[in-house]
């Protein structure tokens, strides 16, 4: 196992009344596997990921059983130690590609600085790794980009930048945070397809968070679906894709637009993810699940294994689709 | 470029045709004239006055005079004292490098002292780090010049000894100026001790010059910091495995710089005009103690030619932060 997360819990706000962004989340990552995380915004996918990653500042407070990475524990480490994994065996990569890069310094600069912390290359070695890494990400052009600031490239191409800089260190794992979002369907198409192709050649493990469905259909080996800081559902995409087991993830499913073709309106979810105030007693879906019942509204759901997923829900549906009880 | 830098230039052109305006206007509105001033409480020979008026051409109508001050300006003519006849230009690049030496140290004060403090500020933000020194940031902006620089004399000067009281340098030294700035002069004159003596007079007018500008240097530096710390290439920056220190000074300041070199050259006018008090207060002879001496004597080119000098100065400056940006920023410099 190359990532084993145990009961991580992420806070923010005042100790006396934290606004609980992650709680009890368990995780567990294979070398080379690929595994989507889905769920609409708030629901703490990129929260899970940025803690993994020690980016969490106080006042929001990290705690977990486990975090161990590559048989190292990463909660115990201390900073400069940590830092030595982050950017070279872990690497992330984030939605918006503009903004991600630092407007000040060219392409070749900012590349090149990643190599120079986490490997020995310098002078012409390190230029000529750069200038791989840029063909390797198909950039055209690639030696003249080296020049180029960060301003003078579209959104493509910078995620493009962002992602060799990613993959400079040939990192174990590396985690892409809604990397197409911001871009062009067709450029999305393209840098999914480059993400898929080095995630075969570096033979790394890649974490997928997304909110598209599609996308995590075609390329993910395993799903986890999160709600609202919880995992509600962790199954293998074939399986979450033909049978979903939790109620939300029905819904996440239903509201693709090409499942609700010839219907006039689009199948959606009513309500939005309970924020710090609003969130119920019971199961954090009760308020806005079609199935819920009084056992749903005041209790939690524990996480409990069910034909080859797992699950989060007391009425987990049926092959039909279909709550259990009834 | 070269293109752009050729369209800040050509910005700048009207506004020194407001300053000459303002400057001849200011002057005249103050009551009397130099020729008043000079004769006193004595009684006036009403023909001897109209002389006088007359051969400092100041009986003709002020538009006219306004016209022949352009011309003059525009052969490079800034025109002559009244009172000690010399050319306005030649006395004031003689007292120039007095004023110029005080406020670059002072700026270099402000700088040192204000450029960490606001990174200190920002980097613990909210601790007592940021408190203690942001406090501090606002009473220093608060100070008014003339008190803070008699309070300083008062403590340093008389009750301590360490710092003379007024001056550039002690009377025992005749250092001949060779670049018009005492500390590089006295070094290039060899003459031992002359030097400790002049950084001793410079010192205690720096840190009263540089008070301001320092604080809103840290001010400006934090309020930057703080912005560009919530960027998310400073995420990226910190997701690539860099230290704290590197993210910081490397990564945060260099954009963070942008509005704190803004705000440096806008407090190269607030030094000037802060030069006019603090040569006052400890009888630096640079070129506010001479304005302000010439606004007593009614010396109308001296003040009108002074104003313009210190204008072009401060309008330089702006110029040069304008061009600044667009090396710190590549993306002004390629803006069309």
């Amino acid at each position: 196992m190359l990532l084993d997360i145990r009961n991580l819990n992420v806070s923010f706000g005042s100790t006396a009344q934290p606004f609980q962004a992650v709680s009890g989340l368990d995780l567990a990552i294979n070398r080379g596997e690929i595994v989507g995380i889905v769920g609409e915004s708030g629901s703490g996918k990129s929260v899970t990921m940025l803690a993994l990653m020690g980016l969490i500042d106080a006042p929001g407070r990290v705690t977990a059983d486990a975090l161990q990475f590559a048989g190292q524990d990463l909660l115990g480490m201390k900073a400069a130690q940590k830092r030595q994994i982050i950017g070279k065996d872990i690497a992330m990569i984030f939605q918006d590609a503009l903004t991600s890069l630092n407007p000040a310094y060219t392409v070749g600069y900012q590349l090149m600085e990643t190599l120079r912390l986490h490997t020995p290359l310098r002078g012409a070695a390190l230029k000529q790794r750069a200038l791989e890494l840029l063909e390797q990400v198909e950039i055209p052009d690639a030696k003249s980009r080296l020049n180029a600031y960060p301003h003078q490239l579209s959104g493509g191409m910078s995620q493009r930048v962002m992602i060799a800089m990613a993959i400079a260190c040939q990192p174990k794992l590396l985690i892409a945070d809604e990397p197409t979002t911001a871009l062009d369907v067709t450029v999305q198409a393209q840098i999914m397809e480059l993400l898929v192709n080095l995630q075969k050649q570096n033979d790394m493990a890649l974490i997928l968070i997304t909110h598209d469905l599609a996308v995590v259909a075609e390329v993910a080996q395993r799903v986890v679906v999160m709600y609202a800081g919880e995992v509600v559902e962790t199954s293998s995409t074939e399986l979450l894709f033909n049978t979903p087991r939790h109620p939300y993830t029905q819904a996440l499913l239903a509201s693709i637009p090409e499942h609700s073709k010839g219907a006039k309106r689009l199948s959606t979810l009513a309500g939005v993810v309970p924020g710090q105030y609003d969130r119920p007693s019971g199961c954090l879906l009760s308020p806005r699940c079609p199935y819920a019942t009084d056992t749903c509204r005041t209790q939690r759901p524990p996480q409990l294994p069910l034909s080859g997923t797992s699950v989060r829900c007391f009425t987990p549906l049926n092959d039909s689709g279909i709550p259990s009880h009834e | 470029m070269l293109s752009f830098i050729l369209r800040r230039i050509a910005v700048v052109i009207p506004t020194f045709l407001g300053v000459t305006l303002l400057a001849f206007a200011l002057i005249h509105m103050i009551p009397g004239d130099p020729v008043l001033v000079m004769m006193g409480e004595r009684q006036i020979d009403p023909e001897f006055y109209a002389s006088a008026l007359k051969r400092l051409g100041l009986d003709q109508p002020l538009y006219v005079q306004y016209w022949h001050y352009l011309l003059n300006l525009l052969h490079g003519d800034f025109g002559t004292s009244i009172v000690s006849n010399e050319p306005v230009i030649r006395e004031f690049l003689t007292l120039f490098p007095a004023t110029l030496e005080l406020s670059l140290c002072a700026m270099i004060f402000a700088c040192l002292l204000g450029l960490p403090a606001g990174m200190l500020a920002a980097t613990r933000r909210g601790t007592i780090v940021d408190h203690v020194t942001m406090g501090s940031a606002l009473t220093g902006y608060s100070m008014p010049i003339f008190w803070w620089g008699l309070i300083l004399i008062m403590l340093f000067s008389v009750s301590l000894g360490w710092t003379p009281v007024s001056g550039r340098i002690s009377l025992e030294y005749d250092i001949p100026p060779v670049t018009g700035f005492m500390l590089i002069d006295t070094l290039l004159s060899g003459e031992e001790g002359a030097f400790k003596s002049a950084a001793h007079h410079l010192i205690l007018p720096a840190i009263v010059l540089g008070t301001i500008p320092m604080a809103v240097i840290a001010r400006m530096t934090r309020s930057a910091m703080l912005e560009v710390l919530r960027e998310d290439y400073i995420r990226t920056a910190r997701a690539k495995g860099l230290s704290r220190g590197r993210i910081v000074i490397v990564h945060a300041l260099r954009n963070a710089l942008m509005p704190v070199v803004t705000v440096i050259g806008l407090q190269i006018g607030t030094l000037l005009a802060g030069a006019v008090l603090t040569e006052t207060i400890f009888s630096w002879p640079g070129i506010g103690k001479w304005l302000i001496d010439s606004i007593s004597r009614r010396d109308y080119p001296v003040v009108q030619g002074g104003i313009l000098l210190i204008a072009t100065m401060v309008i330089s400056v702006n110029l040069l932060v304008d061009i600044l940006y667009g090396v710190i920023n590549p993306r002004i410099r390629h803006a069309r």
